[in-house]
């Protein structure tokens, strides 16, 4: 495909890179991709207004809050549940106004009693953005891509999270474009929250399944 | 490919390091790197599977020394001059030298924001009937393409058993070599751990893959 200049160009990138260490308050990388923003602006690819608004859109609308709201509806209305489960693609968008802009192939798994599920990209870094946003550094680290598959207890424990030793636990390789959102079990001494109240209990990392939700206690 | 970036099962990366309170971007340029990425998106140059491949093909020891949004960036300036959007020299001058050549569409503005931000389907018109139901056993196959491939190395040559059906897919196998979207259907298939990682498995795990079906045979 391009691996001989492709290669080849990252060397003389990596040459580039300590012939100009320092001397400059702006980085190398803001320096490089400042100026192909410049290029792809004066060809006109782009217009600058449009990348602050994704930035902005990621930056502050499309982010864990979203799968949060969508988990308290489960968590209080059987039927969303039942539809979420049965096609969370479909369920999630016809939700609410604003988490209408989810793609296709998203899919909630439950955590029960019996078994907890963990979601892993091993290749790269699939993730459910459409309701979690952008992926945290630690779910694209290597050490988490290698790990979640072959000893997800152990990864677990790094989360501060252990399991009774009988749960099964299931691990979910993205390796398509399925994406899957873990749906956390209701913390107990819930029965009478709404769910507004419900949704901050829901941390990002239990719709990845390294993390439980929060106590009650913990946003009374 | 057999690449580094295929990381399921391989020791040594240490403890998983979450950072508290984590901003989405830890550097401007990280969001313009994403929002670049994006936009590009409508210009269809090329597609999701050949993004992964082209990063895939960067050296083991660059793929491992450098930041997520390095690699992305790397990749974008790339493929821009590979499929001739920009130049190479413009890179190097760190401006625009010449116009655009047969531009499709005017510049991605404001008005495009929410295609881009919104995921595409990949789901295709099945070519033939499934050739597996859940809760089939099959083998996965153990392959090794010197290409572009979804089938992790730790999840090759083993039994599991088909759990979901998820339709048919572009085949990121084919469509990452340029040679079309060929949909398979997508199955997810599940493993014990002990098939997966042999006696010393952890107890009580379970591990699925998505997997297409080329990917897999009848066990």
């Amino acid at each position: 495909m391009h691996d001989a200049a492709f290669l080849g160009y990252i060397s003389s990138m990596a040459e580039h890179d300590h012939d100009h260490n320092g001397g400059s308050n702006l980085s190398e990388m803001e320096l490089r991709v400042r100026a192909l923003e410049t290029i792809l602006v004066d060809k006109g690819y782009i217009e600058s207004a449009a990348l602050d608004r994704i930035v902005e859109l990621y930056e502050t609308k499309i982010g864990p809050h979203i799968g949060a709201q969508v988990i308290a509806k489960a968590w209080s209305d059987p039927g969303f549940r039942h539809a979420l489960l049965e096609d969370a693609s479909k369920a999630v968008a016809a939700f609410a106004p604003h988490v209408g802009n989810v793609g296709d192939h998203l899919i909630a798994i439950e955590n029960t009693p019996q078994v907890h599920n963990m979601i892993v990209c091993t290749l790269c870094s699939c993730y459910p953005t459409d309701v979690l946003g952008l992926p945290p550094t630690w779910y694209k680290s290597f050490a988490y891509r290698s790990r979640a598959v072959k000893q997800p207890r152990a990864v677990l424990a790094d989360f501060g999270v252990t399991l009774p030793v009988e749960t099964e636990i299931r691990v979910w390789d993205s390796t398509a474009e399925t994406r899957y959102l873990v749906v956390p079990m209701r913390p107990a001494g819930t029965e009478r929250w709404g769910e507004a109240q419900l949704a901050k209990l829901v941390t990002r990392d239990s719709m990845v399944g390294t993390g439980l939700p929060k106590k009650p206690s913990e946003v009374a | 490919m057999d690449g580094v970036h295929d990381m399921g099962g391989t020791d040594g990366f240490g403890k998983v390091e979450p950072e508290a309170n984590e901003p989405v971007f830890h550097h401007r340029w990280e969001g313009r790197v994403l929002a670049m990425s994006r936009a590009i998106g409508v210009f269809r140059a090329w597609t999701i599977d050949t993004s992964r491949y082209a990063i895939e093909l960067m050296a083991p020891s660059f793929y491992l020394s450098r930041s997520y949004y390095e690699k992305w960036f790397l990749r974008n300036q790339n493929l821009l001059i590979e499929r001739g959007l920009i130049d190479a020299d413009e890179v190097a001058a760190g401006r625009a030298l010449r116009p655009a050549k047969n531009l499709s569409r005017g510049p991605f503005s404001l008005a495009d924001v929410d295609k881009v931000t919104r995921r595409g389907s990949y789901g295709r018109p099945a070519p033939a009937a499934a050739q597996f139901k859940v809760g089939d056993r099959v083998r996965t196959r153990n392959i090794h393409p010197t290409t572009h491939t979804r089938l992790p190395r730790y999840a090759r040559g083993r039994v599991g058993v088909v759990e979901r059906l998820h339709g048919a897919h572009i085949f990121p196998d084919s469509a990452a070599a340029g040679k079309g979207e060929d949909p398979q259907w997508l199955y997810t298939v599940r493993f014990d751990a002990q098939e997966l990682w042999g006696p010393d498995a952890e107890a009580k795990l379970k591990v699925s893959i998505e997997a297409f079906e080329p990917y897999l045979e009848r066990a």
